[in-house]
């Protein structure tokens, strides 16, 4: 299975994500910003970093590149499309996703190791989890504080697309503790938290085997290759 | 040569972190009599001649796809700027100032 990942000017974690999809059992595909054709990839990531430096916006100059357009028109058609952080901050200015991220509260950028509870597993990127596991993974943002208006937040919980919430500690201000979340129809999904960063013994989060045995990230990659494969 | 000036502000209704900052500095400068801070973005645009009724709806266009997001910003003014000194005190946009 081909997985795409997106590299746009700023972006810093496209070679942590396509390590990901291989640690997966995929096969990982760079995708570049200006050119619009998706090379046949069955999936696409598009990974953090400050795309543009945040300016404007965070992803707001990201959602117009040329690889865009034929994302949102594939994502819209099923294609299975993750962002991760300033993947997710695209996914909103391209309105494959509602609402939007402002600064954190607390006005600090925040990096540390995020319980979060998965409370959608049905989704392509989350069929692998159980509904209600927690898991850990990194967290490092700036422009990680999600707000939406209370319509849209009210719809989000009511149809479950709620995907993962964070747990313990807000770490961001982010509205009704939400830290990722799906389109209605469960294959566009984005978050802040990072979970390629928690794909490998040795380089993850603390995890119940000892220090830097985390690797509670990896089913999102493993979702998403059962998902092309059901 | 002409400009146009596009202001865009955080909806009133979305807690503003950065605002907020300012807001609490001010007192400890002295300033005790602002009870809250805005802080938005101001764009300049600038063409080739004049300012046309169709130059300052392009700049609306581009100013609600791009320069501002609909989820938590509202575009509050778009208008010419006469003249534009740089470094010249504030007032020559004709704003109402």
């Amino acid at each position: 299975m081909r997985v795409g990942v997106v590299t746009f000017p700023g972006t810093l974690d496209d070679r942590d994500a396509a390590r990901a999809v291989r640690l997966a059992g995929g096969e990982a595909v760079a995708l570049w910003h200006a050119d619009a054709d998706l090379h046949d990839v069955d999936a696409v990531v598009l990974p953090g970093g400050f795309s543009y430096g945040d300016y404007l916006r965070a992803g707001a100059i990201s959602r117009f590149a040329p690889v865009m357009g034929s994302i949102i028109e594939a994502a819209n058609g099923g294609l299975p499309v993750l962002g991760i952080c300033n993947g997710f901050q695209i996914l909103c200015e391209a309105h494959l996703l509602p609402g939007s991220m402002i600064k954190n509260l607390q006005l600090t950028f925040v990096c540390r190791e995020q319980v979060l509870s998965v409370d959608n597993a049905d989704t392509s990127w989350t069929r692998d989890y159980v509904a209600g596991q927690r898991i850990t993974v990194p967290l490092k943002n700036q422009d990680g504080q999600f707000v939406a208006d209370d319509v849209t937040l009210d719809e989000l919980e009511g149809e479950g697309r709620v995907v993962v919430r964070y747990q313990g500690w807000n770490p961001n201000g982010s509205r009704r503790d939400i830290a990722g979340i799906t389109n209605a129809a469960g294959n566009v999904v984005g978050l802040m938290p990072h979970p390629e960063h928690a794909v490998e013994v040795g380089y993850g989060p603390d995890g119940d085997a000892g220090p830097r045995t985390g690797t509670d990230g990896l089913k999102f990659f493993t979702s998403v290759l059962h998902t092309l494969v059901s | 040569m002409g400009r146009v000036v596009v202001d865009v502000m955080p909806k009133p209704e979305i807690l503003d972190p950065q605002g907020k900052a300012v807001a609490g500095a001010l007192p400890r400068l002295g300033f005790g009599q602002f009870t809250s801070v805005l802080q938005g973005k101001r764009f300049e645009l600038e063409v080739d001649g004049d300012v046309t009724a169709e130059v300052l709806a392009a700049a609306l266009a581009a100013a609600q796809k791009l320069l501002s997001n609909p989820v938590i910003e509202d575009v509050v003014r778009v208008a010419v700027i006469e003249t534009h000194v740089p470094g010249a005190p504030a007032g020559s946009t004709g704003a109402g100032l």
